[in-house]
């Protein structure tokens, strides 16, 4: 999937880095139709893993209920600038995406 | 060796290789949690058990929502050593939104948006060692985001 499918920040304050992550996804529920309507299959993210240089901070599953266009905040104790953040995420039907962001 | 043997076991492995992540992927996420339709069903899943009511669990979310499709919400926990915080919504048709572990220095604080069918608690619990605590707070859905 193209590199454009994640926007993200991680920036220092203070001690805590806040990561902040904006995901391009579909996350359909199952339950809606289409103009015709048919049922539109559920395409949802189910997976979610943060890492801090490589190691493992942050292990999300998610359902349908989350907003369309993931949105997530969440927070590391220990990073210094420069490091590396790597968010993953794997859907229900086999997609997946990473992308990296440096710690500013 | 013969070359046909060589050939199926070759294709063999690959096969094992492409298919064993995808296995790995399904174990670690919680079916059943997430597709149950009752929130009690959820919280079983997820190994929930005599949970506690907390006002260290910090839980942000609008009083009113005008369009379901998009509720903001904020869970932060000031208990020692929490290890997953899980957010449920009560009346979604499938009450279970996420679930969040936390290690290696990352605070127990997430910040994500989610959907609403209806008026409903949004329930948070929070794990830590063996314990389960709990909070939840109310918001007014204007229009259904289920779809």
């Amino acid at each position: 999937m193209a590199s454009d499918n994640m926007k993200m920040r991680a920036q220092l304050k203070g001690d805590v880095t806040e990561v902040k992550v904006l995901m391009s996804h579909p996350m359909e529920t199952g339950r809606k139709r289409d103009d015709f309507d048919r049922l539109i299959p559920a395409h949802f993210v189910q997976l979610v893993t943060a890492t801090l240089n490589g190691k493992t901070v942050l292990e999300a599953q998610w359902g349908t209920g989350i907003s369309k266009n993931p949105y997530l905040t969440f927070r590391l104790k220990g990073a210094k600038i420069g490091d590396t953040v790597s968010v993953t995420w794997h859907d229900n039907l086999g997609e997946s995406a990473t992308q990296d962001i440096t710690v500013t | 060796m013969q070359r046909r043997d060589f050939i199926q076991l070759i294709s063999g492995a690959i096969a094992f290789v492409l298919v064993a992540p995808i296995n790995a992927l399904a174990a670690a996420w919680n079916k059943a949690a997430f597709e149950t339709t009752k929130l009690i069903e959820a919280e079983k899943s997820l190994e929930i058990s005599s949970e506690k009511h907390s006002q260290d669990i910090l839980i942000t979310v609008p009083d009113k929502a005008e369009n379901g499709a998009i509720v903001q919400v904020e869970v932060k926990s000031n208990i020692a050593n929490t290890e997953t915080i899980s957010i449920l919504v009560e009346k979604n048709p499938t009450p279970l939104i996420a679930h969040f572990k936390f290690s290696n220095g990352a605070e127990p604080f997430v910040v994500t948006r989610i959907k609403m069918a209806e008026t409903s608690d949004v329930k948070v619990v929070v794990k830590a060692g063996s314990q389960y605590f709990t909070n939840a707070k109310n918001v007014i859905v204007l229009e259904n985001g289920c779809g």
